[in-house]
């Protein structure tokens, strides 16, 4: 430990700021781990099917387009789809334009109320997208794999 | 090697120091630059899902990195300076902030022009980009108490306490995207895992990382000359400089 200071005045102050330090982060620790539902920003299916979601005002749900669920309207902007945790769904319905990262199997946000029939009127829809990065063609080929892969464990 | 950094200690060597190093470093910023650039915007493939609007990951990411780690460099070199009242820590520390300010900027506008296209937003009250806006006021704050504080001594201490305290901020913003849900995804890079990027573009965003750290070195040295300058005027090796250069 060369890089210690020897004076002990230094070491003092070394002292006080690594106290420092720990105090505001546990202070800051402690603060974010009771706030930790506000800070969150959106509710699961689960949690909302589970009732934590706050009743009649506007809060935000996420989760996956759950593929084969998007239903539109022909005549409008409305559409349907349902939002899932891969274990619980909430259907979502919403009118307006949506991002170009809108489709099956994506992950999306959606701020809204949830209505007494247990279905969430989004007023706006965004699209969240994963930390992957890749070309087209190696998206395409980990696509043919897996297709593979269940054709052979016959799921 | 200790005694090399014992010597940088002073003002009179860094600068001369610094004053070496600086061309290298502007024509290796300058190269690593351009080779970024042009691989990132010509060479790396598009995006499986994001299609060309992907490429500002090349901006976005060395910027958001950057502001975290001049953040570090500036609460650091404050510590040292409160520990061992060293002259040139407070130099760096003040020299780093609005460098620091600057890539945090940076980071919040090319995150939102991403957001817009992508998300469909171009802001949103989630855990990394609101521990990102507390960076900046934390950047912008340590410049205003600088320069509200009339003694260069007190101002110093004052500032980096300031950076320290904020020190708490850092690693809010790296492990917001997994304490937290948000609308931002997780890391990409900098995670145990390999890189969830195809290598083609990972290559280009490194290159743009280390093109950005050295234009960080640069301006940081370039920042800390001119403050020894202002803060040793009065000094004999500072005059008998000027006058051998008016020679």
């Amino acid at each position: 430990m060369r890089f210690l200071p020897k004076h002990p005045k230094r070491r003092k102050r070394l002292a006080l700021i690594a106290l420092m330090i720990t105090g505001i982060g546990s202070a800051v620790a402690l603060a974010t781990i009771a706030l930790k539902e506000n800070i969150n920003l959106f509710y699961g299916p689960t949690q909302i099917l589970e009732g934590e979601a706050p009743k009649n005002h506007a809060f935000r749900i996420g989760g996956m387009v759950e593929v084969g669920s998007v239903k539109r309207n022909k005549d409008s902007l409305e559409i349907y789809f349902e939002v899932t945790d891969t274990v619980n769904k909430v259907p979502v319905s919403y009118t307006g334009i949506l991002p170009d990262l809108f489709r099956e199997g994506q992950g999306i946000v959606a701020q809204g109320k949830l209505r007494e029939d247990g279905v969430f009127v989004a007023d706006t829809v965004l699209a969240k997208h994963d930390e992957n990065y890749m070309p087209p063609e190696a998206a395409q080929a980990i696509n043919d794999a897996q297709k593979i892969q269940s054709t052979l464990t016959g799921n | 090697m200790w005694s090399f950094f014992h010597r940088l200690a002073s003002p009179k060597h860094f600068y001369q120091f610094a004053g070496r190093l600086i061309p290298w470093l502007g024509w290796s910023t300058l190269v690593l630059f351009i080779i970024g650039i042009y691989l990132g915007l010509f060479v790396a493939p598009t995006d499986y899902q994001q299609g060309e609007s992907y490429r500002i990951i090349y901006i976005h990411v060395p910027a958001a990195w950057m502001s975290m780690f001049v953040y570090m460099v500036m609460a650091i070199s404050g510590g040292i300076g409160l520990i061992w009242k060293m002259k040139m820590a407070d130099v760096v520390a003040s020299s780093a902030a609005p460098l620091g300010a600057a890539f945090t900027i940076l980071a919040l506008v090319t995150g939102s022009l991403w957001g817009k296209p992508m998300w469909g937003t171009w802001w949103i009250w989630d855990a990394r980009l609101t521990s990102e806006l507390i960076l900046l006021f934390l950047y912008l704050g340590f410049i205003a108490l600088q320069s509200a504080i009339e003694d260069r001594r007190t101002a110093a201490n004052a500032c980096a306490v300031l950076a320290l305290v904020g020190v708490v901020n850092i690693p809010i913003i790296h492990y917001s995207v997994e304490w937290w849900n948000t609308l931002h995804q997780g890391a990409t890079v900098t995670r145990f895992d390999k890189p969830a990027m195809a290598t083609s573009m990972l290559i280009p965003l490194l290159t743009m990382f280390l093109a950005f750290k050295l234009y960080f070195g640069l301006t940081l040295l370039m920042r800390a000359r001119v403050e020894i300058l202002e803060r040793e005027r009065d000094t004999t090796w500072m005059k008998e400089m000027i006058t051998e250069s008016g020679k």
